[in-house]
């Protein structure tokens, strides 16, 4: 493995860890906060949403 | 000073203190056991290769556009706060060890003393496991003081907060001269991982175009807000029939 690969997979394992589906939906509530905005709506109330679902959802498979 | 800077330096304070409290527990297992002049160097290399880090990618992250800055740093700081919010309330509910600074000592020494002996001088096994063990718990803290400190314009604070708390940690382990069981790491994590989440949702939410209502006062409201909810899962969790104890701690 090139240090490349090793060094890119160092930071993904650093960033996203053990839960990608939690960095993804940041990602994605990021993005609708992004469009929302842009749309001139109030936007505010979606990165809080995200966040307390994409805990609960992480938990809850973290229970299982 | 102001709101956004108290939550920076008390977030950087409390998150580089529970690191150091790791990484002082692996250098005086091998100081102890086997050569503290190569421990120590080990730690003196670690904390170089972290300070180059630090002044190389902070004045890069100022550079950027203050939105651009804080979306990708609202973005980084959420995910990770996350992560630390998660396994905090895990163990709060009790499906997750709770960390035991006096076994990973135990663990650490025994396999310090297990492993082979090169001879009187340099102690490579030292110095490599204390170099390893301050360069790792170390990045996290790093990449917590350049992302608040570079979102806020004020690495220096940030900077400041991180030496202080180091201080603080390494003079009660030279004073107690025993891995410090007895600080309440979990709740040290707890809160942490509530002020990442809250200023990640912040600057997150800022950068990609939001407003806040009553603007930097909206945080009065989303780090209670974000504590609170993360209490109600910590009960949640406990009432749930899948409720178990287990594991080893992360």
């Amino acid at each position: 493995m090139s240090w490349i690969v090793r060094a890119a997979h160092a930071i993904w394992e650093f960033v996203v860890g053990d839960d990608p589906v939690t960095a993804f939906g940041v990602v994605v509530a990021l993005g609708a906060t992004a469009l929302i905005a842009a749309a001139g709506a109030p936007a505010w109330w979606v990165m809080p949403l995200a966040a307390l679902g994409l805990l609960g959802l992480s938990l809850r498979r973290a229970a299982r | 000073m102001s709101g956004q800077e108290i939550g920076l330096a008390l977030s950087v304070f409390f998150a580089c203190a529970v690191e150091a409290v790791e990484a002082l527990t692996i250098v005086l297992a091998v100081g102890v056991t086997r050569s503290w002049r190569s421990a120590l160097t080990g730690v003196g290399a670690a904390t170089l290769v972290l300070a180059v880090i630090v002044a190389a990618l902070g004045p890069a992250l100022t550079q950027l556009p203050i939105d651009v800055l804080r979306v990708v740093v609202g973005g980084l700081l959420l995910v990770f706060g996350l992560q630390w919010l998660r396994k905090a309330v895990l163990r709060y509910a009790g499906l997750k060890a709770l960390h035991d600074e006096d076994k990973a000592f135990a663990e650490e020494t025994d396999a310090a003393r297990s492993a082979a002996r090169a001879g009187s001088g340099f102690d490579g096994y030292s110095f490599t496991i204390a170099f390893k063990g301050v360069l790792l718990e170390g990045l996290e803290v790093a990449f917590i003081v350049l992302t608040f400190g570079a979102s806020q314009h004020n690495i220096g604070l940030a900077a400041v907060a991180a030496a202080v708390a180091i201080a603080v940690v390494v003079l009660a382990g030279v004073l107690v001269r025993a891995p410090l069981a007895r600080v309440p790491e979990n709740t040290l994590k707890f809160f942490v991982g509530v002020m990442l989440t809250s200023f990640g949702i912040f600057w997150g939410a800022e950068g990609a175009g939001a407003s806040w209502p009553g603007g930097d006062a909206a945080l009065l409201v989303l780090i209670p807000g974000v504590a609170l909810a993360s209490l109600a899962m910590v009960r949640w969790l406990r009432r749930a029939p899948a409720h178990r104890a287990v594991g080893e701690p992360a």
